[in-house]
């Protein structure tokens, strides 16, 4: 056959197409539960390190079931919604409906005795989402620990916030204002605050600034949501906002 | 094919494999070469110029420039030899989407792999993986060279592009880790840097700071500019004419 005619060019292209495809869709669902697998582990492992449990992504069930003692989905007025499991809510799908008909997960952890609440997030960075999780100590205001991930920031500037030494400015953070309003964390740039853990900001990474303001806004838009919650499951005293 | 009918199958499989002429071995002289050229008078990206993009990209850190040059490796090494296996087959007319299908297969399967046996890797390279498929060092060594040569050349080809990547990559990534962040592979080694003079270690206590203008892209289209003007001024043949 001429190799220069349409005909073998058509067939040429066709078969290449299958073989390829075929190839690769064989490649993705053989590998998909060993992928699925990974990433629950990777999810349990971050939602544990925002409580100071530290492990390995082989061990990260077994904690995960020691830990974590409730998972709730609620509706934006505190209400537990029936026949969701929080654990396999997507927030990048929630985020794309109405508030009022969103999932919001919450994961409520036993540390040696001590209640910790778990809060997923997602929201925008410079290039693409970002999400992480924030664990709240039970007076609903002092941050426990944090938890960042990024899909495309860049690497050196934006992606330094999935980096411990950026995770630990939020450590002992509070989210409300001394008047007990909820106003979150602001990742601040220029920020001489030090060691201060009482301005509800953090110092921002240099070259990083969108990524930042991103981190701040899904903090405090994502939280928001839980207040209702918040107050009807604790004595804590907050400001009617 | 040409017509191999006096020769036995097996002679017949060794010829079309090293595709060299018999007073060559496989790592004889002229393939020797392929391997070693990319790394100077014709390195990728110093002096044909090719693959820019992801030099300017991940070389803020050094550890994404050394996983990066290895997943280029081996995509470029597989594709040149797949491109060189299929070479009397493609019809000239399409072999540009051709590369490219054979490219970004390799890359998705690539991916998929890691993303199920080393997810750690696979997440380091998150960003990276698209930017293979977009790199044009492996387009242009399928154009010009993976077509018209025989399997294993095309496969010393890759492997020798892509270590002069690789060359270029690390050394980029080294100066701008190291003056832009002070750290090398993520470990601080110019001192510890403290909020103020008095808790800072090393060179940061003599008051040094980092050049944050070395983390943005600018600053690594600068540095491989000094690395061609270094290039250029040892070997004067480089050097265009006119």
């Amino acid at each position: 056959m001429d190799r220069n005619s349409n005909a073998y060019t058509f067939l040429f292209a066709v078969i290449m197409v299958a073989v390829v495809a075929s190839a690769l869709a064989f490649a993705a669902t053989s590998l998909q539960p060993a992928q699925a697998e990974n990433v629950k582990q990777e999810k349990m492992q971050n939602i544990l390190s925002t409580v100071g449990v530290e492990t390995s992504r082989d061990s990260a069930e077994m904690l995960f079931n020691k830990y974590i003692v409730e998972q709730v989905a609620l509706d934006n007025n505190g209400q537990e919604k029936d026949g969701v499991n929080a654990f396999t809510v997507d927030l990048k799908k929630e985020l794309k409906r109405p508030v009022e008909e969103q999932a919001f997960p919450l994961y409520v952890a036993d540390v040696e005795g001590t209640k910790y609440y778990v809060v997923p997030l997602r929201g925008k960075g410079l290039w693409d989402a970002i999400w992480g999780y924030v664990a709240l100590k039970d007076d609903i205001n002092t941050i426990k620990g944090v938890v960042f991930d990024h899909k495309g920031e860049t690497p050196g500037l934006g992606a330094e916030i999935t980096q411990g030494w950026f995770k630990k400015r939020f450590e002992d953070e509070k989210i409300m204002d001394e008047a007990g309003n909820f106003i979150g964390v602001s990742v601040a740039k220029g920020y001489q605050g030090g060691d201060n853990k009482d301005d509800n900001a953090v110092d921002a990474i240099s070259g990083a600034t969108i990524t930042g303001d991103g981190v701040t806004d899904m903090i405090s838009e994502r939280l928001k949501n839980y207040l209702p919650y918040f107050k009807s499951q604790t004595n804590v005293k907050m400001a009617s906002n | 094919m040409a017509d191999n009918k006096e020769l036995t199958k097996k002679e017949e499989l060794i010829l079309f494999l090293s595709d060299t002429d018999e007073r060559e071995g496989l790592l004889g002289k002229k393939n020797r070469k392929l391997l070693s050229d990319p790394l100077t008078d014709n390195n990728p990206i110093t002096v044909q110029v090719l693959g820019i993009c992801s030099a300017l990209a991940i070389t803020v850190q050094l550890k994404p420039a050394i996983v990066m040059s290895i997943a280029v490796m081996t995509v470029m090494a597989f594709s040149n030899m797949i491109v060189s296996l299929l070479r009397n087959l493609i019809p000239s007319r399409i072999r540009i989407i051709v590369q490219l299908v054979v490219v970004a297969a390799l890359v998705i399967l690539v991916d998929q792999v890691l993303r199920a046996f080393a997810y750690d890797v696979s997440k380091e390279l998150s960003v990276f993986v698209g930017l293979i498929i977009t790199n044009c060092i492996v387009m242009g060594r399928l154009e010009a060279f993976a077509l018209g040569n025989g399997v294993w050349k095309s496969f010393l080809d890759g492997i020798g592009n892509a270590a002069g990547y690789a060359f270029i990559l690390i050394l980029v990534a080294f100066f701008r880790e190291l003056l832009g962040a002070g750290k090398l592979l993520g470990y601080e080694v110019l001192g510890h840097k403290g909020t103020t003079l008095a808790d800072s270690t090393g060179l940061y206590a003599l008051g040094y700071s980092d050049n944050g203008l070395m983390l943005l892209s600018p600053m690594a289209l600068i540095t491989v500019g000094i690395i061609i003007w270094v290039q250029r001024s040892r070997n004067r043949s480089l050097i265009e004419q006119n």
